[in-house]
């Protein structure tokens, strides 16, 4: 463990990727995520890794999906407008099943909205940003620590499963600078991709795109000998554009049956005094924070709460909130848009028995909930 | 115990740059802290405002909910944040450049944060640090040492010296009565 030191959520995000294996990083700066592009042009070189600033979101997109697809942990980062931007690559990256992070340091939207404000509106962007069914992995940290963990986590889910999985701060965590011990590179799990082993499977043997039941084909570097096709056109299992339906079909849903295996491995959350909760608060990223005091506060005041800080979002932790939801009479919701993740709350948390009143919290006024705010919502429901 | 800063003033006056140090020599201290910003879009000029939080446990909130002590450099940022500092809270001014009115009840610092700047190190860019000095020994929350290392390791290179000027000078103008007891 490092000493305790204060750290701003945005360094503790390349400090992560750094310790996952990143050395590529591409990207176009942009407020509140600009910090991530600056450390990562004065530390990647120095280990040999390639920082490069590109012409814009697009081409950082097309950028870390080539580094990848040589070999490389690759990262960009961006805030609402440059996400937008990215939506059409990551649609590539999920199809060619290219292992890649994006960070996105949410601001207040829509369109350019508040630069420095923080928001929550990319909630549903970051699952639906693209067309098509596809999958992809979204993890929301709460605190500068969480920032580490789930870089870390994002890298080596996106190894894992060959998936893109998007960072999804916001301002408050990306901006914010805490106390904190973050661990040493000796601490930290490293996940890499399978690659096919040349003792065993010969080039001309190779099937990139192979049905295996694990869901996840072996992926050789480009420049390794493995030649192969990559396209984002429906393909058979060579990677060829001339599937059949049948073929389109296996591999539509072998792409997206990644999501039920990120559930398994990859969902992450906290609980704090859930074992009890009869007024449950469900919360990811900065209002989390608010939240976990609005609970103590509550609990203090006799009031039964508890807290389940969502830090996977995508896959949707489906099965802890419908488990929580079925204890609970109450389940409040406070988010930083109109209401994107309450959607998913309510569609698992009220099937049948026991079934719970959500409520909704909103805030779109580019203001953090105060916990007064929760705690009022909590006294009133009690 | 949790107490709760505020500072504010004109974008490039280095607000956040003082919190940063604040809430670094808070560390320094032992103790547990968080620091955030606000801000326009603009490089220089609009209004800033930096918060650190500082307490002996877990802070899970990150802003300021009802201030401790306030820092304002401006007109702008009284108008803003420091007419609403409470009773017994500590608002510290600079003089020359906040015409007040004083919000009644608070303990109101007032010294003139940027002439000395200028006066002391022939540079206004210090302002933020003589301001430091001055909140280090009107609250007395963290101590002058653990400020003096935070301001060494966060400020540019070769201009340490110049800074610890800055820093003894504010300190140097809190009176007696206006310290804390």
């Amino acid at each position: 463990m490092e000493p305790a030191r204060l750290v701003q959520g945005n360094e503790a995000c390349v400090q992560g990727a750094i310790a996952a294996g990143c050395r590529f990083f591409a990207g176009y700066p942009i407020t509140p995520s600009t910090e991530v592009a600056e450390l990562m042009a004065e530390r990647l070189p120095r280990l040999g890794g390639k920082f490069i600033q590109m012409e814009d979101e697009i081409a950082s997109m097309a950028a870390i999906i080539g580094a990848s697809l040589c070999g490389a942990k690759a990262m960009t980062a961006t805030s609402g407008p440059g996400f937008s931007l990215k939506q059409e690559n990551i649609g590539f990256a999920a199809m060619c099943e290219v292992p890649c992070v994006v960070v996105n340091v949410q601001r207040a939207g829509p369109s350019t909205g508040g630069p420095t404000a923080p928001g929550q509106g990319d909630i549903m962007q970051a699952r639906w940003g693209t067309h098509g069914d596809h999958p992809i992995v979204v993890l929301a940290p709460y605190s500068v620590r969480d920032t580490f963990d789930l870089t870390v986590a994002a890298f080596n889910c996106a190894e894992d499963l060959r998936v893109p999985t998007i960072v999804l701060l916001d301002e408050v965590i990306g901006h914010m600078r805490e106390r904190v011990e973050l661990p040493g590179q000796s601490e930290v799990r490293v996940v890499d991709r399978r690659r096919p082993d040349p003792s065993r499977t010969a080039p001309e043997d190779f099937v990139p795109y192979a049905h295996t039941p694990d869901l996840v084909p072996e992926m050789a570097d480009f420049g390794s000998g493995y030649r192969h096709h990559i396209t984002g056109l429906n393909h058979d299992e060579r990677g060829r554009p001339f599937a059949s339906p049948a073929e389109v079909d296996r591999l539509v849903r072998r792409l997206n049956g990644k999501m039920s295996l990120a559930a398994q491995r990859w969902g992450l959350f906290q609980e704090v005094a859930t074992a009890d909760a009869e007024v449950l608060v469900i919360a990811a990223g900065s209002p989390a924070r608010s939240a976990k005091e609005a609970v103590r506060s509550a609990r203090q005041a006799g009031i039964k709460a508890g807290l389940l800080i969502l830090q996977t979002i995508w896959p949707f932790p489906a099965v802890k909130v419908a488990d929580l939801a079925s204890r609970a009479r109450v389940v409040i919701v406070p988010e930083l848009n109109l209401g994107q993740l309450v959607g998913e709350v309510e569609r698992y948390a009220c099937r049948g028995r026991g079934e719970p009143r959500v409520v909704s919290l909103t805030r779109v006024d580019t203001e953090l909930f105060p916990p007064a705010q929760i705690y009022e919502a909590l006294r009133e429901v009690r | 115990m949790r107490y709760e800063f505020r500072l504010s003033g004109q974008g490039g006056q280095g607000v956040i740059l003082a919190g940063i140090i604040l809430a670094e020599a808070a560390i320094f201290d032992g103790l547990n802290a968080v620091q955030t910003q606000s801000y326009g879009p603009e490089s220089r000029g609009g209004a800033s405002k930096a918060e650190v939080v500082v307490s002996d446990t877990d802070i899970d909130y990150p802003k300021v909910t009802v201030p401790d002590a306030v820092l304002v450099l401006s007109q702008e940022a009284h108008e803003a944040y420091g007419r609403k500092v409470g009773p017994g809270a500590v608002l510290v001014a600079d003089e020359e450049h906040v015409e007040g009115p004083w919000p009644e009840g608070a303990r109101v610092v007032r010294v003139p944060i940027a002439r000395l700047a200028l006066e002391v190190t022939g540079r206004e860019l210090t302002t933020n640090i003589v301001a430091l000095g001055v909140l280090t020994r009107a609250t007395g929350i963290v101590s002058a040492a653990a400020v003096e290392r935070a301001v060494r390791a966060r400020v540019p290179r070769g201009t340490e010296e110049l800074n610890m000027k800055a820093f003894a000078a504010g300190m140097a103008a809190v009176r007696m009565s206006d310290e804390v007891s």
